[in-house]
């Protein structure tokens, strides 16, 4: 039977407020790793962190819209500039590293870890 | 029982459902506001409030500049009352005259104009001028709302139909039209005592000198660092004002920097990124304010944001050329 009254990821972390609080420092953190930051030249930052907070979000759990087919579509001419599963696992260590400096459990940053790996395929556009 | 919400947008006029949002009600009337997400994230369906109360949440992770403006994100907003909004940047219009006209620097014109009618803006925001030609120009104002003139800062062009034309055929009296206010480049009041870089290049004094003393005026006691930069120092301009403006605030530094000189006279030689992350090293609770060039305010934006400035604490003008 379901425990319903169990917090969901998104409440363990915190919910918006830790979307908020995360942000910059995922962000700073892809912009100051070579292994990703030249996919992020000359876009309008502050579009491109709305982007972030809905990636986020989703990636903890939250409520969300995104489909597989907006991850194609939104990385689609990345891909064709070589985007590839090394760029990936360097989002997912830098979401990782953001989580850390949070303070949060080891545990939780694994789940999020998870939600982020499920979007690989539609990401990559395979 | 509460009134249903009425919402209007131009001529249109929707009462909303049950749960339903600003962006759902303007959406069946067939008005088309751009949206995506319908989360309250993307940021796409983000509208102006003319009148009326917006809810907090519909405001949700916007800039406090935008938040003082009335914008707000109509995919989550549920309001209690009715609201009138418009598309973000409205273009009402006011009737001005050039009241003074003169020269700031080599290639920079100041020119004052006093309005006909009330034309309420923010220190920092850009109106577009228009010619009776017709022809349209944007510039920041540098100017406070309760200054007699409105003054502009403009850049003279080789061939600029609008700066040619004011440093050669406008009169005194000449009548143009003011649209506007737009722009976020404004000082928000509340954090008194955040620190607070304003970096502009060329004419991206204009809005800078604008801000200053707004927040000057609205009491702030945190630091105020101005950066401005020219090619040499033939295109710095206002230094005297600014300096002293600096000797009668302990707490607002001027630091005039050019990209070729030899350093003589106070002013700092190299690129204004460097000179700033020189001076600054650390930017963790700092606001920022950038304008003039748009791959310079673009470099400087990253800049600051790495430096560990928050990016809702970055206002940023990007001085567009016109598309001729």
């Amino acid at each position: 039977m379901p425990n319903c009254n169990l917090p969901t990821l998104y409440d363990q972390l915190g919910g918006a407020a830790a979307v908020e609080a995360a942000v910059d420092n995922f962000y700073r953190r892809v912009l100051n790793d070579d292994r990703v930051a030249g996919y992020f030249d000359g876009v309008d930052m502050d579009r491109q962190r709305v982007k972030q907070k809905a990636f986020l979000t989703m990636a903890f759990g939250g409520p969300h819209n995104y489909t597989g087919k907006d991850m194609r579509n939104g990385h689609a001419h990345l891909v064709s500039r070589g985007l590839n599963d090394s760029h990936v696992d360097a989002i997912i260590e830098l979401l990782g590293a953001t989580l850390r400096d949070m303070g949060v459990a080891e545990n939780l940053i694994q789940q999020v870890a998870a939600i982020a790996e499920s979007t690989r395929n539609d990401v990559l556009c395979r | 029982m509460p009134l249903t919400p009425v919402i209007r947008f131009g001529d249109a006029r929707c009462e909303l459902r049950e749960g339903e949002s600003v962006l759902d009600g303007l959406l069946r009337q067939g008005v088309p506001v751009a949206h995506a997400c319908r989360a309250g994230s993307c940021g796409s369906c983000m509208l102006r409030a003319v009148e009326g109360e917006i809810p907090a949440a519909a405001q949700a992770g916007l800039k406090d500049s935008w938040k003082a403006g009335g914008y707000f994100l109509a995919c989550i907003c549920h309001p209690e009352g009715p609201l009138t909004v418009a598309e973000a940047g409205s273009d009402a219009r006011v009737a001005a005259t050039i009241s003074s006209l003169g020269k700031l620097a080599a290639d920079v014109l100041r020119v004052g104009l006093t309005c006909t009618a009330q034309f309420p803006y923010r220190a920092g925001q850009y109106l577009t001028l228009i010619r009776d030609s017709g022809i349209a120009r944007s510039y920041s104002i540098a100017s406070l709302p309760e200054e007699a003139e409105l003054e502009l800062h403009v850049r003279l062009i080789p061939g600029g139909r609008m700066s040619g034309w004011l440093a050669h055929e406008a009169r005194l009296g000449d009548k143009v039209v003011l649209q506007g206010p737009s722009g976020e480049c404004f000082y928000v009041s509340g954090r008194e005592d955040q620190p607070v870089v304003l970096i502009g290049t060329g004419t991206g004094l204009a809005p800078l000198r604008g801000i200053v003393r707004d927040a000057l005026r609205a009491g702030h006691r945190g630091p105020l660092r101005l950066f401005h930069g020219a090619r040499t120092v033939d295109g710095l301009y206002l230094r005297e004002e600014l300096a002293a403006l600096a000797a009668a605030h302990a707490n607002f530094t001027y630091v005039p920097t050019v990209l070729d000189g030899d350093g003589a006279a106070g002013v700092d030689v190299g690129p204004i990124d460097r000179i700033v992350a020189g001076q600054l090293p650390g930017l963790g609770g700092w606001r920022g304010f950038v304008c003039g060039d748009p791959a310079l305010v673009q470099n400087l934006k990253r800049k600051l944001f790495l430096g560990g400035m928050a990016l809702n604490d970055i206002c940023a003008d990007a001085f567009l050329p016109a598309a001729l």
